[in-house]
């Protein structure tokens, strides 16, 4: 497959309709001629490159033509709503994630009920922080393009390969990352090859950067990632590691305004998932509200939750008990 | 071009050089049992496939040139991802697709000066039995709704005909399973080496599972299956185990199965007609089977 970096494209930080997607796919294709009509001539195992060529638009990652970084339309952006904190934690034979459920409008609560952490395909799930309507796109898109892959080649990707691809198409984003409309997800997939989760981050001009252990982004990663730092054990078992997800994420939402907590009054818990040697697995409405319900009882008697022990050596602390 | 060839004669001799090619593959079956539908197709290889999933509920099968059939599931795949990326996955059709490929095949027939060698089924599992839709379409861009089941390829009629007197609705996998191959075993259809495992494709839609419902019946779950069919055609010899005894594919396969009940009871049905004289018929009819079935 040709690279999306040899010059096709005027580089990485063009701006303007330098779009990436559109990049040597459509003038490879161009030159055949004769070609049979439709969809015939042009296929690709990617189906972001494929979208590229035949109907650009319904690319996420188009910068909005006449939309500056400042004045009126930087406002408009800012009012978009946005998603804010994912948290991920690598466990026994797997990797868990787990994130708040809460968007906001600059100050306000725009969304209490949001979902930003999805299956991707069957051995993979990211979640997105940044601008919702924008990382919908991507999610779709990136869930497309594996499945795309999948039948067309008649395997599925490697974990690396997916975590490259969704590289790929965040850098795609970067115009409109400039112009505000920024999104950047956190992708986790269990590697069968080597039998453990993964975790790999990007930022606004793609990546990938694979974390060990646990990992947090979003408004309110600064908050979780200290509490998962302090929580976190190598090789725990899956449903420690998504009670410790939970506790992060309360953390996050007791200091960060942008992270919604587990809202007991409307039944609105926070969305976990697990992706193992068996797949991924959404856990259930009444699995989620149990472990926020162990979390939100613990902060009853230790408002500021479970504590990790002081010296080295000592065992960690068994949670709120 | 220095003669004048009139078109009747253009179209006839494309549509025979088509069905010619077409013919010296196997046929292949795509049929609907109580949990979904199920596609047999003999095929030797393990890695070209000749039934492939297409979207979320609906699967492709093709019969022909596999260089031709493979384009045009890569292009289906395609149609199929984009129509389900632009609006919603359910929007997402085997209608659609279809139409897509009778456009397309049936351009290429008159437009181009070398037809497809192609036959393709289009299946679609619904929610229920009555939203599933099974399509055919041929090389000149025809095509047909074919209720239940349907047969295609070269000996598409005798598989057809056959398939007919054991097809029942709401059969179960194993029963739409035996008939499948008993239809693909007419006499006509290749040699009957294809009851061997390895020697079959087999895949089904499965009406019960959420998003993609597409599955391939491989290698131990595939001879189960072939040993609960042979169990359901006589059972009252149990013989699911020597079908699957390895080493004799010839007198093994062919002596075991399908041939005992047309000895003994005879009311088995229809299933056993061919099979006693197929395993010498095998090497007798060279014309049918050449070595590229595909």
């Amino acid at each position: 497959m040709g690279s999306y970096y040899d010059g096709q494209q005027s580089g990485p930080f063009a701006g303007g309709d330098g779009d990436p997607f559109s990049a040597g796919r459509a003038a490879g294709s161009a030159g055949l001629t004769g070609r049979p009509p439709g969809f015939m001539g042009l296929q690709s195992s990617s189906f972001a490159d494929f979208l590229g060529s035949h109907s650009p638009g319904l690319l996420p990652s188009r910068t909005v033509p006449g939309l500056g970084t400042d004045g009126g339309s930087g406002q408009a952006i800012r009012d978009l709503p946005h998603a804010t904190t994912i948290v991920a934690a690598v466990c026994e034979h797997g990797v868990v994630m787990a994130g708040d459920r809460r968007a906001t409008l600059g100050s306000m609560i725009a969304k209490r009920d949001v979902e930003k952490v999805f299956r991707s395909d069957e051995f993979s799930a990211m979640g997105y922080a940044g601008t919702g309507s924008v990382g919908i796109e991507f999610v779709r898109l990136f869930q497309v393009e594996l499945e795309h892959y999948e039948k067309m080649e008649g395997r599925s990707l490697s974990l690396e390969g997916k975590a490259n691809r969704l590289a790929w198409m965040v850098r795609g984003n970067l115009g409109a990352a400039m112009q505000g409309l920024v999104v950047v997800p956190l992708f986790v997939g269990y590697d069968e090859e080597a039998d453990r989760g993964r975790i790999f981050s990007y930022d606004v001009a793609g990546g990938p950067y694979e974390e060990h252990r646990f990992y947090s982004i979003g408004s309110g990663s600064l908050f979780a990632r200290g509490a998962l730092k302090k929580l976190y054990v190598d090789d725990m078992p899956a449903g420690d590691a998504a009670l410790a997800c939970v506790q992060a994420l309360y953390d996050a939402a007791d200091d960060d305004s942008a992270t919604g907590g587990p809202d007991m009054t409307r039944r609105i818990f926070p969305v976990i998932a697990t992706v193992t040697a068996d797949g991924f697995r959404k856990l259930s409405e009444a699995e989620s509200e149990d472990y926020a319900q162990q979390v939100v009882q613990g902060r009853m008697a230790a408002p500021d939750g479970p504590t990790a022990p002081l010296r080295n050596g000592q065992p960690p602390s068994g949670g709120h008990a | 071009m220095p003669f004048y060839v009139s078109p009747e004669q253009a179209m006839r001799d494309k549509a025979d050089y088509a069905r010619k090619g077409i013919a010296r593959g196997r046929s292949c079956v795509a049929l609907q049992y109580a949990g979904g539908i199920l596609m047999v197709a003999p095929n030797p290889s393990s890695a070209l496939h000749k039934i492939s999933e297409i979207y979320d509920r609906i699967a492709f099968a093709a019969v022909g040139r596999y260089n031709e059939y493979e384009n045009l599931r890569k292009a289906g795949v395609t149609y199929a991802d984009i129509t389900g990326y632009q609006f919603a996955r359910h929007d997402v059709t085997a209608r659609g697709i279809a139409n897509w490929y009778a456009q397309t095949l049936g351009t290429i027939f008159t437009e181009s000066n070398k037809p497809f060698e192609v036959e393709i089924v289009v299946a679609e599992v619904g929610e229920q039995p009555s939203g599933d839709q099974i399509y055919r379409i041929t090389f000149d861009g025809s095509v047909t709704d074919e209720p239940g089941f349907v047969a295609f390829g070269g000996q598409a009629d005798q598989v057809s005909a056959q398939l007919k007197e054991r097809y029942s609705d709401g059969m179960s996998l194993a029963e739409a399973f035996g008939a499948a191959l008993s239809a693909l075993s007419v006499p006509g259809n290749g040699d009957s080496n294809e009851v061997v495992a390895s020697q079959l494709e087999v895949a089904i839609l499965d009406r019960a599972r959420d998003h993609r419902t597409f599955r391939r019946i491989r290698t131990a779950r595939l001879d189960e299956l072939i040993g609960e069919s042979r169990a359901l055609t006589d059972p009252k010899t149990p013989e699911p185990k020597d079908p699957k005894a390895p080493g004799d594919p010839k007198t093994g396969t062919e002596a075991s199965g399908p041939s005992a009940p047309s000895n003994a009871p005879a009311d088995s049905g229809p299933p056993t007609g061919p099979d006693p004289s197929s395993s010498d018929r095998g090497s007798g009819q060279g014309d049918g089977t050449p070595p590229n079935p595909a």
